[in-house]
């Protein structure tokens, strides 16, 4: 058996062992491929909107398309009335996209493929839209459990399952990125063992596969980042606008 | 019964989900392409809910797979 497939998850540290009190705080594979995704969505927006050109450069075309993509999503999905968290859910898409994205390439660490990494940015979400909720609606918000048009006998039931789906609602958003880009990643790894263990003449199949399979889960990068960031704006319309 | 084994077979079990992924991918691809073939000028409309639904159908099935992971691992 060639070497684990889980291996490429491991979290290791570099540099000098900083501790403070229990909390150990030194700086990890994660954070720096966390710093370098950071780092990348500033130098892309940096340098794209550097030269204003009428006919745009290929830099500047991605920042207008990455712009008016999110700016697009979030029209079609929240409205007119989701205009200023713009900037958070932007920053949200390009940073998990970003994340996904290298965590592509060969002997890179996908930070987006480790659950803690997933639930916070979730939880984010999650409380931010409550708290939108109510300061926006103050107790009324509560109606978001009651759905219209339900008969009166079956409504204690329906509360219960609307409150469990709501508090349901980070956990979901967040293992699905999580086992979306953990699932890409060991299957990728399980079939590059195929080439090693199969060998020159078997070898060819799981290769052409494995080629395949990179452009699948490049895809699914992209999606993955779409759906957390649509989901995001579907909880803040149902926020914003209280049963539309 | 061995816990090893039981784990073994536990993980086995939890892998089931995927049938359900595939079945919920397959009835939306398949509704896509019904819907498009009648009425094609609304097709590139609801692509990105195509991909949607997609995402959302082939992550419940990725549910069930760490599910097996948290059997075999955690545990």
């Amino acid at each position: 058996m060639t070497t684990n497939p889980m291996h490429q998850f491991e979290v290791y540290r570099i540099g000098p062992e900083i501790n403070l009190g229990d909390i150990n705080l030194s700086f990890t594979n994660a954070s720096l491929f966390m710093a370098i995704s950071a780092i990348s969505v500033l130098s892309l927006l940096f340098f794209g909107t550097k030269k204003k050109s009428l006919i745009p450069t290929r830099m500047q075309l991605i920042t207008e398309m990455s712009y008016t993509f999110v700016a697009k999503m979030i029209n079609d999905t929240t409205g007119s009335s989701a205009k200023s968290y713009f900037p958070f859910i932007f920053s949200l898409f390009m940073f998990i996209l970003f994340c996904n994205m290298i965590g592509m390439l060969p002997y890179s660490f996908t930070v987006t493929s480790h659950i803690i990494v997933t639930f916070v940015l979730a939880a984010i979400v999650f409380i931010g839209v409550t708290i939108i909720g109510f300061v926006k609606h103050g107790i009324k918000y509560l109606e978001l459990f009651v759905p219209k048009g339900v008969p009166i006998a079956l409504l204690p039931l329906i509360i219960i399952i609307e409150i469990i789906s709501y508090l349901s609602r980070p956990v979901s958003l967040s293992v699905r990125l999580f086992a979306n880009m953990m699932a890409g990643h060991t299957m990728l790894k399980v079939f590059g063992g195929f080439v090693i263990s199969l060998g020159l003449l078997g070898g060819w199949l799981p290769l052409g596969f494995s080629v395949a399979l990179t452009g699948l889960e490049i895809l699914v990068a992209f999606l993955q980042a779409y759906v957390f960031a649509i989901l995001t704006c579907i909880y803040l319309n149902d926020a914003l606008n209280l049963h539309h | 019964m061995e816990l090893e084994a039981a784990k073994m077979i536990g993980a086995g079990l939890a892998a089931i989900a995927l049938a359900g992924a595939g079945v919920g991918i397959g009835i939306i691809f398949g509704n896509y392409l019904s819907g498009a073939m009648r009425n094609p000028s609304a097709a590139a409309k609801q692509f990105p809910n195509l991909l949607l639904g997609f995402a959302l159908a082939e992550a419940t099935g990725l549910f069930g797979l760490v599910v097996a992971l948290i059997i075999l691992f955690a545990f």
